[in-house]
């Protein structure tokens, strides 16, 4: 185990002279107390004078696969860009600065600490855990019939592709992932897809937002609310619907439900006509986005980035192709891929993958097939309710499924899916009981946001807005 | 922008070794297991980097997943001969890009000594992972580059996913703050 200096915790107490009449009042092993409850001390970016030569090659180096020296050289200060009216000292040149986690453009509750030579950013340190409730601990402790409800509060704008791979999981430990009736299949695409298209609209709201177009804000979230709309009325909720359920679906699709997405179908590509008026021809636009936030394949793949982030560095990765899951390998879609793998290249690909997924669920709509909506295997379908009126084995049944859950046979797998930001896997391990023995999701913003460092180092600070914001980070699944 | 075929043999199934191998039974030596028809290699840990070396060289270019897992109050799990159960097990998910497989490799890690070597210089996008599995697990990764807690605060007792850790009896964070003073720290009900 390592032991990390504290500096904050050290600064908080000369710092503190001008607070000592208030301090003074508490008794002084409780302020030592509230000191190191409210200390981050070793996670934070530390100065550029603890910094060892191995910690900047973490930094900066390792996934170019630098020597330790190159890596030096690398992060070493511009001598040329020396701010006026300082001298070339590492410890004036550079100042440490502190953002969020309450910054509106951090998406949640995303820390960075940035150092940075005047307006350039030198290094950067995503903090996260802001968010954690130990939602994986949690998983342990509700059966598989309950898990949806947790998981898919994590990536809490993609609730029904959280369920799906969890679902998967437990379909694949349960024996029965070949089982699940057709059109539970079909309804899962069609939701995932939706789900894809109301993710990516409301990156758009977002990264408008966090690049002054702020009318772009109001048309991404609008669009956005009309496909939620659609959620609702299938599965009651807006959001965490906890719908997509091991064995198929909660409910079959209500009346008119084609209708509906037909209206959708009919609604959003002028809108996104819109948006490439408002934004992908602006020049106000590209110049903001173009070059901006550059990470290479190598790099992508070195760091476990998927989803856009990979794509736009040119490698046509998507499981949904690739590794087919559901139904996919039966309609047809492009895999959008950029070329440049900046945030201009990431914003271009979400705006196609809505397109995409338009097309896709227009071929749903002619593929779906008729028939069951869940699995009728009575170890984790609960009977219906009619039945339950009826029949006292039906009522002890479903009393049973509800308090006990269904046993899940021992093993071990890992299920991943193509979500909005990239692969999300999830991994569980069962001992025979009715609750997962461990119950592990890989979110894909946790890893994506590893690029971040190397996406920022060099930029200006008003370029890492465009940047963080070109990740679309969801904090609920970073921190779980 | 075009549904560009991606590199060869497309029609290697995914989650298999290749057929080359036949119906292996290991892999650079290891004993390999079918979980579901996923293929789970099983390393010691003295041997886990060189063989995840040895796998990138394969083709196994991305760690996708790593997490922990603390077998305590299961340890009569299935593992094939030769392998020794221990109370932690490292989990890692490699990913092939080009043969589009998967492969699991599962690292058994002792609790008198939950220490683990790093994956660091293999792959780097492990770093954040490897930190979540000390958070949660308390399994040390050696030579990694900053190993401190990433979702817990900094001065956290214990850790959370362990199965022996204390669920409920977590002391109420601030209750030293003004507002709160002299408020009992301890959920009340809960037995400390």
């Amino acid at each position: 185990m390592t032991t990390v200096t504290n500096p904050e915790s050290t600064r908080t107490d000369s710092e503190g002279h001008r607070h000592d009449a208030a301090i003074s009042a508490m008794h002084a092993a409780e302020r030592e107390a509230l000191i190191k409850q409210t200390s981050e001390g070793g996670q934070e970016l530390r100065p550029r004078s603890e910094l060892t030569a191995k910690e900047l090659m973490r930094e900066v180096g390792a996934v170019l696969r630098l020597s330790e020296a190159d890596a030096a050289k690398l992060g070493a200060i511009d001598a040329e860009a020396v701010v006026p009216g300082t001298t070339g000292d590492a410890e004036e040149q550079t100042m440490i600065i502190n953002m969020g986690p309450q910054h509106p453009s951090t998406h949640g509750v995303l820390r960075l600490m940035l150092e940075l030579q005047g307006e350039t950013v030198l290094r950067c340190k995503p903090i996260i855990g802001y968010l954690h409730t130990g939602m994986e601990k949690t998983g342990e402790e509700l059966t598989f019939m309950q898990g949806g409800t947790n998981v898919t509060r994590m990536d809490y704008v993609s609730p029904l592709n959280n369920e799906l791979v969890f679902s998967m999981a437990t379909e694949k430990l349960l024996g029965i992932d070949g089982d699940i009736p057709e059109r539970a299949v079909w309804m899962r695409m069609l939701l995932s897809e939706m789900n894809r298209m109301s993710s990516h609209l409301l990156f758009m709201a977002t990264n408008g937002m966090d690049l002054g177009a702020v009318s772009m804000m109001l048309y991404g979230w609008r669009e956005r609310e009309e496909v939620l709309r659609f959620f609702q009325k299938v599965t009651g909720l807006r959001m965490n619907h906890n719908f997509i359920r091991p064995g198929g679906v909660a409910a079959d699709l209500p009346a008119g439900w084609r209708d509906d997405v037909l209206r959708l179908l009919d609604l959003i590509p002028p809108r996104l006509e819109e948006y490439d008026i408002l934004m992908t021809g602006q020049p106000i636009w590209r110049d903001r986005l173009q070059g901006v936030g550059v990470i290479t394949a190598q790099e992508a793949l070195a760091l476990g980035a998927t989803g856009p982030i990979l794509r736009s560095t040119g490698t046509p990765w998507d499981l949904r192709r690739d590794m087919p899951y559901l139904r996919y390998e039966e309609v047809d879609f492009d895999v959008i891929v950029g070329t440049y793998g900046d945030c201009f290249d990431r914003f271009a690909i979400r705006l196609n993958e809505i397109r995409e997924s338009m097309r896709i669920v227009r071929q749903i709509l002619d593929k779906m097939p008729s028939g069951d909506y869940r699995i009728q295997n009575k170890k984790v379908t609960p009977p219906p309710r009619a039945r339950i009126d009826e029949s006292m084995e039906a009522l002890i049944h479903h009393f049973k499924i509800f308090t006990e859950g269904f046993k899940v046979p021992e093993g071990e797998v890992y299920v991943a899916i193509e979500s909005p930001r990239g692969e999300i896997g999830c991994y569980i391990a069962s001992d025979g009981s009715a609750k997962p023995y461990r119950m592990h999701v890989r979110g894909p913003s946790f890893v994506n946001l590893q690029c971040l460092p190397h996406m920022l180092r060099n930029c200006l600070v008003a370029d890492a807005i465009a940047i963080i914001s070109s990740v679309d980070p969801v904090l609920g699944e970073v921190d779980r | 922008m075009s549904n560009a075929p991606t590199p060869s043999d497309a029609d290697a199934p995914a989650d298999e070794v290749p057929a080359t191998e036949a119906p292996a039974t290991e892999v650079h030596g290891y004993p390999i297991t079918d979980s579901r028809g996923q293929t789970v290699v099983h390393v010691p840990r003295d041997k886990y980097v060189s063989l995840i070396k040895l796998l990138a060289d394969d083709g196994y270019i991305q760690a996708s997943d790593l997490c922990g897992v603390d077998y305590l109050t299961h340890p009569r799990r299935t593992l094939p001969d030769g392998v020794v159960a221990e109370r932690f097990e490292v989990v890692v998910n490699l990913l092939d890009i080009e043969h589009r497989r998967r492969l699991r490799v599962r690292v058994q890690v002792p609790s008198d000594d939950a220490t683990c070597p790093t994956l660091f210089d293999v792959h780097p996008g492990t770093e954040a992972m490897e930190r979540e599995a000390y958070d949660m697990f308390g399994i040390s990764f050696t030579d990694h580059p900053d190993l401190t807690r990433i979702l817990m605060p900094e001065d956290w007792d214990g850790h959370p996913l362990r199965k022996d850790y204390a669920v409920g009896a977590i002391p109420v964070q601030f209750s030293n703050d003004y507002a709160t003073a002299g408020r009992p720290s301890v959920v009340p009900g809960v037995p400390s």
